[in-house]
């Protein structure tokens, strides 16, 4: 019996007239990487931002790990890492000040703390960075960091959005290790992305269009269920339905 | 031009979408108006005194009913102890104490001089100044009369006419500063802010980039503050002459010129502090702290020009707002011609151009 | 966790030096110049003079108003010239000595003189024309005392002031002006803190933790009232050292006041913070509130000369009871026990303030 750490169940999000997130429902294993795909403006950011308690549904229901997102926001918040698109930790606090006061945040001891600050910053091979600001990190590393903090307290389900935007490839394959591994810790990962070549290192993907869940399964499925090459033709081919033009 | 005006409107959309910016722009000159108007006076309205009277006789009567008639004093106390003098003022209710020596009326008859004297609550030495001002005026008419009624030489009257504003209207005195705090407020720090925020998100470059020529970029990012600001100008002359009865005595031409005049002055310096900074929060306290300040100080707003020292009156010439709010002073309310107001006019209009002209020889270097 | 959030904020500020630049400058700038600036004191009147007699009696009278500490003559011509002086701005007051002012003087007659007063500024106005009133008078007393003639109604004034025996604008001013510098500093630090953590990014790291939003407040609002301590002191510190201010009263008090006064001022800056998507906006919003605050908290007008209905609305400006402390406390050395009421509106402030600063942070949307 395979544990859901996500669920949703008609989950919508209006502003106004305009519906971003139009009845999605889906479910995520425990330790499962889950891909949730779509052009920009698909409705993605916004969809990650009600699971993680940020944003309230319109209407529908999900849990995540056990709580409801709606009315337990607070407590879906305890066992969820979160990354977000743009760059969110402070830069003007050192690598290792970051990493304490997120974990600090969590209720982790000053003792525990020191110690998985030490183990991350060798883990990255950043242990020369500690000191640095992080405002004066390169992209990757950034990135890289950020990801480090939202799994810091070792949460069920770590949220990233977007999480190689505008890195190189070399990076964002580093990137995917880290993710492999988080994985294999046990951490179930939800991540967004454009890059269709990522979409193909999850278990499963979901692709939205104008605010829907158009397709869900695992990259293979879908491949044969589109009869296509790779994952960028079963995109090209759901996009192009869209109506929605990104901004 | 085509392309001028899409940018204009731009510009304004931008503007405007921000629903409560917006909205405090329109309102805030209005409720400075009716602050100052309704509100808040340097005035004095009804201190209130205590009267220690021992001797009770028709003079000393006389004499606080006068008190109690004028409208700056409101005897509330009566004190029969001259102790009580000490304690009356310990909690700040009363202002003022005024005190009767014994048999006062035959001491003024018979030569011996009748003392009055004064206790005044000194925490704001403007009001006790002004309270003893005002007191001793009201003794002094006393004790001429008295003179005139025995008969005695040596009577000077005097007769006292106050000019242009007999009323004593405080908003006579204020709209126009009103006028060039707003001016300077919106013109100035809003274009400061709305250049730096280009700068700061990148789009300046963006726009340099295009076909438009720089002139016109700036020009379009000022024209709607400059319709701001011409609304909000007309908004105080709507509000000062129709709801305060402030009158426009002298020629609406003028003044219009003149606050044209004085809005090149104010974008000037706007386009000037963008050039110098490159942060929105650095542009805000620049120009808050350059400009709001020196104008809300040196504009006689609140506090008389006269009474700085010399070194702050000096500093107050190159504050280009106190020879706006003067000159429209002198049109507005003493309605005088263009002859009195010229050397305002010339000190504005010789600002407003080498202001321009360095802060587009600083933006031309940014450029290049 | 507190602890943590505090770090936080501690290592931001100590790493801000334009902030700590401010903290300096901000004190400074307020104390040391503004005395000078805002003294209302009507004074230094320019006082042209119309004189028709040329007489003794005439120049004696304008010698006197020229020696007092409010006038000063600029000009001794033609009524016109004089008139054309006032609409220039070169003089405020006309004092105009007709013709035969002295003969009628000598004759038992009154004599006749005329004031015209430039009351654009209506306060500057009428106290010119009193003060002017009033050396005439003295004049005309003097005429009499010289001609030997004592047996009339003589009244002597004499005015004591309480509390500033000498008038001192400064005395008056500097503690007002620590409320000020407390208010512009506390409430425009909240104000953009929160916002520039919304511009940042940084908000959306600490929203999706599981961080109680009290807390996240408190740590914020903690570092502030230290920072506005600081403040306290520095500007104590520039009055004693600058102006030879120190209070009447007592330290302790001044502190008790204060501390709650500052938090009431970073917890009003905090909730303009949680209502504002950008830090201009903020700004804005800001700037509109606090000029209406300052203006009517009667650090720089009476509040009792205000009309009825603004005064009962000044009962919910926080400025107006710390303004009023400072100056009971520096001025008359008031106690506590007797500014007990203020001492509560200070502390129901303080309360109200960051109460909705909690309620206002929205952690979710």
């Amino acid at each position: 019996m395979e544990e859901k750490v996500i669920w949703a169940d008609g989950l919508t999000k209006s502003f106004g007239a305009f519906t971003a997130v139009d009845h999605i429902s889906f479910e995520v294993r425990r330790g499962e990487i889950f891909g949730f795909l779509g052009a920009n403006g698909a409705g993605k950011t916004t969809a990650m931002r009600m699971l993680c308690g940020l944003s309230l549904p319109t209407s529908g229901r999900g849990e995540v790990a056990g709580f409801d997102i709606a009315t337990q926001q607070e407590e879906v918040k305890k066992h969820i890492g979160y990354m977000s698109q743009k760059f969110s930790l402070y830069e003007d606090l050192k690598v290792w000040e970051n990493l304490r006061l997120f974990g600090g945040i969590y209720g982790l001891k000053s003792r525990a703390i020191r110690e998985k600050t030490d183990e991350i910053l060798s883990d990255l091979g950043f242990e020369s960075e500690r000191n640095t600001f992080v405002r004066a990190l390169p992209l990757g590393w950034k990135q890289k960091l950020a990801f480090s903090v939202s799994i810091f307290h070792e949460p069920k389900v770590v949220f990233l959005d977007e999480p190689t935007g505008g890195v190189d490839p070399m990076t964002r394959r580093q990137f995917w290790e880290l993710i492999y591994r988080a994985a294999d810790k046990g951490i179930t990962v939800f991540v967004t992305t454009h890059y269709m070549d990522e979409a193909e290192y999850c278990d499963r993907v979901s692709i939205m269009v104008d605010g829907k869940i158009e397709a869900l399964d695992s990259p293979r499925a879908l491949r044969e269920q589109f009869r296509a090459e790779n994952m960028d033709d079963v995109f090209q081919q759901l996009a192009r339905k869209a109506k929605r033009t990104s901004d | 031009m085509k392309q001028f005006q899409s940018f204009v409107l731009k510009e304004f959309k931008q503007i405007f979408r921000d629903r409560r910016t917006s909205l405090i722009l329109l309102v805030l000159p209005i409720v400075e108006v009716l602050l100052l108007g309704y509100a808040i006076t340097t005035e004095l309205n009804n201190a209130a005194i205590a009267v220690f009277d021992p001797s009770k006789d028709a003079e000393t009567r006389q004499i606080s009913e006068r008190f109690q008639a004028s409208r700056y004093f409101t005897v509330v106390r009566e004190l029969t102890d001259a102790q009580e003098i000490n304690d009356v003022f310990q909690n700040g209710d009363i202002n003022m104490v005024l005190v009767f020596p014994e048999r006062f009326s035959e001491k003024l008859r018979n030569g011996e001089g009748a003392d009055i004297q004064f206790f005044i609550d000194g925490t704001d030495p403007n009001q006790a100044s002004m309270l003893n001002g005002y007191a001793s005026g009201i003794l002094a008419s006393f004790q001429a009369e008295q003179a005139e009624l025995f008969r005695q030489p040596y009577q000077i009257r005097t007769e006292t006419r106050m000019l242009y504003n007999p009323q004593g209207e405080s908003a006579y005195n204020f709209v126009p500063g009103v006028m060039g705090l707003v001016l300077m407020l919106i013109c100035a720090m809003m274009t400061s802010v709305a250049i730096v925020r280009e700068k700061e998100t990148g789009t300046m470059e963006v726009l340099l980039a295009s076909p438009m020529k720089p002139a016109q970029i700036i020009l379009s990012k000022m024209a709607p503050y400059f319709v701001i600001s011409v609304t909000n100008l007309i908004t105080i002359l709507l509000i000062a002459t129709f709801i305060m009865d402030v009158p426009i005595r002298g020629s609406l031409f003028w003044l219009s010129v003149v606050s044209l005049c004085f809005v090149f002055v104010a974008l000037a310096l706007g386009l000037l502090i963008s050039t110098i900074v490159d942060t929105q929060m650095a542009a805000l306290l620049v120009s808050g702290i350059g400009l709001m300040m020196p104008v809300m100080i040196f504009s006689g707003l609140i506090f008389p020009l006269e009474s700085m020292p010399w070194g702050l009156r000096w500093i107050s010439d190159f504050i280009p707002a106190r020879w706006y709010i003067s000159a429209v002073r002198k049109i507005m309310i003493e309605g005088v011609g263009v002859e009195y107001f010229a050397k305002e006019l010339g000190i504005i209009i010789l600002m407003a151009v080498f202001l321009m002209a360095v802060a587009w020889k600083k933006f031309k270097i940014r450029l290049s | 966790m507190l602890k943590y959030l505090l770090e936080k904020e501690f290592k931001q500020i100590f790493r801000n030096a334009f902030l700590l630049r401010m903290l300096i400058i901000m004190p400074l700038m307020t104390i040391v110049l503004f005395p000078y600036v805002t003294n209302q004191e009507v004074r230094n009147l320019k006082l042209s003079v119309v004189d028709h007699d040329h007489s003794v009696f005439s120049s004696r009278l304008i010698r006197k108003a020229d020696a007092s500490a409010y006038f000063q003559l600029v000009s001794v011509s033609s009524y016109a010239q004089a008139l054309g002086e006032v609409e220039s701005g070169d003089a405020d007051i006309i004092l105009e000595i007709p013709r035969d002012f002295e003969r009628d003087m000598q004759r038992g007659e009154p004599g006749q003189v005329m004031l015209s007063a430039n009351s654009v500024d209506g306060t500057r106005g009428a106290l010119g024309s009193q003060y002017l009133s009033s050396i005439i008078a003295d004049f005309g007393t003097e005429l009499r005392e010289e001609a030997g003639i004592t047996a009339s109604p003589q009244l002597r004034l004499s005015a004591t002031y309480r509390f500033n025996p000498t008038l001192d604008y400064k005395i008056f001013m500097i503690p007002g002006l620590i409320v000020v510098l407390l208010t512009l500093l506390c409430c425009a630090l909240t104000a953009l803190n929160i916002v520039g953590e919304k511009e940042a990014g940084t908000i959306e790291q600490i929203n999706v933790t599981p961080v109680p939003k009290s807390l996240f407040i408190l740590g914020k609002l903690l570092p502030n009232w230290i920072i506005g301590l600081f403040a306290l002191t520095f500007g104590m510190t520039f009055a004693w050292a600058i102006h030879g201010l120190v209070p009447a009263g007592s330290l302790l008090t001044i502190l008790l006041f204060a501390g709650c006064y500052i938090l009431a001022a970073s917890g009003m800056g905090m909730v303009i913070s949680n209502y504002s998507s950008t830090m201009q906006q903020a700004m804005f919003v800001m700037f509109f509130f606090l000029i209406i605050l300052l203006l009517t908290s009667g650090l720089f007008t009476p509040i009792a000369s205000m009309p009825g209905w603004m005064q009962a609305c000044t009962v919910v400006n926080p400025l107006k009871y710390l303004a009023e402390v400072m100056r009971l406390v520096y001025l008359k050395g008031s106690g506590t026990g007797e500014m007990l009421p203020q001492l509560f509106a200070l502390c129901a402030f303080a309360v109200v303030f960051n109460v909705w600063a909690v309620v206002s942070y929205r952690k979710s949307l």
